[in-house]
């Protein structure tokens, strides 16, 4: 690679002067936020459970499985009395 | 050589049938009772109930409880099994479903396990069962 093939440098970069006026609002905006923020903070709060939590054992036994089997299951406790 | 062979295929049924009615109870039909060891137990509250299906002891454990329990426990399972089978559920799915049924039948003074897992005695009130039972 030669210097040829290189397009020419681009400017400097210069930092922007504030103006007065502007840079307030800025300050002002910022304020606002900020208060926003702390008001709102107020609002929303997440409270820690006083209970434990309990995971039901057996769980994925669910209630309309047992539905379903239930008569079989009865008809079989009568049709094997001498183990029931 | 075919009516030799018939005759020693029905002696030997009527053979296997002498012997199941001698041992007792093996060749008996559905519906047959309780035996008596475990009917008492019961009876007396030594056994109870338990949510999952099976047979539990109440009471102090003793050699002899350990196995009326044991026996009924595995006639048991093999029967949940073969059920759970043919109905497309678990073995727990179905020995659970059992447990409901089989607490809800116990008759007033026998034992049965209640959902916080202490042994009740059965009473004329409703058992106190598992949220899920039918």
């Amino acid at each position: 690679m030669t210097s040829d093939e290189l397009t020419d440098r681009g400017g400097l970069a210069t930092t922007g002067i504030m103006q007065g006026k502007q840079g307030m609002r800025g300050i002002k905006k910022m304020a606002v936020a900020a208060l926003a923020s702390l008001t709102l903070a107020g609002c929303i709060t997440v409270e820690a459970p006083d209970k434990p939590i309990v995971i039901e054992l057996n769980v994925n036994i669910r209630q309309e499985v047992i539905y379903r089997l239930a008569e079989d299951a009865g008809n079989t406790i009568e049709e094997n009395a001498d183990i029931f | 050589m075919g009516d030799f062979m018939t005759k020693r295929v029905t002696k030997a049924i009527l053979t296997g049938a002498a012997i199941a009615t001698a041992l007792g109870g093996i060749a008996a039909p559905a519906y047959a009772q309780r035996d008596p060891a475990y009917a008492a137990a019961r009876a007396a509250g030594e056994v109870g109930e338990k949510m999952d299906g099976y047979l539990g002891i109440v009471v102090a454990e003793t050699p002899e409880l350990r196995r009326i329990v044991n026996d009924i426990n595995i006639k048991r399972r093999a029967v949940y099994s073969e059920k759970a089978q043919e109905s497309n559920a678990t073995l727990e799915e179905y020995a659970l479903t059992a447990g409901c049924i089989a607490i809800a039948k116990t008759v007033p003074g026998e034992k049965y396990q209640a959902p916080d897992g202490s042994w009740q005695t059965r009473t004329d009130a409703p058992p106190m069962r598992d949220s899920r039972c039918p």
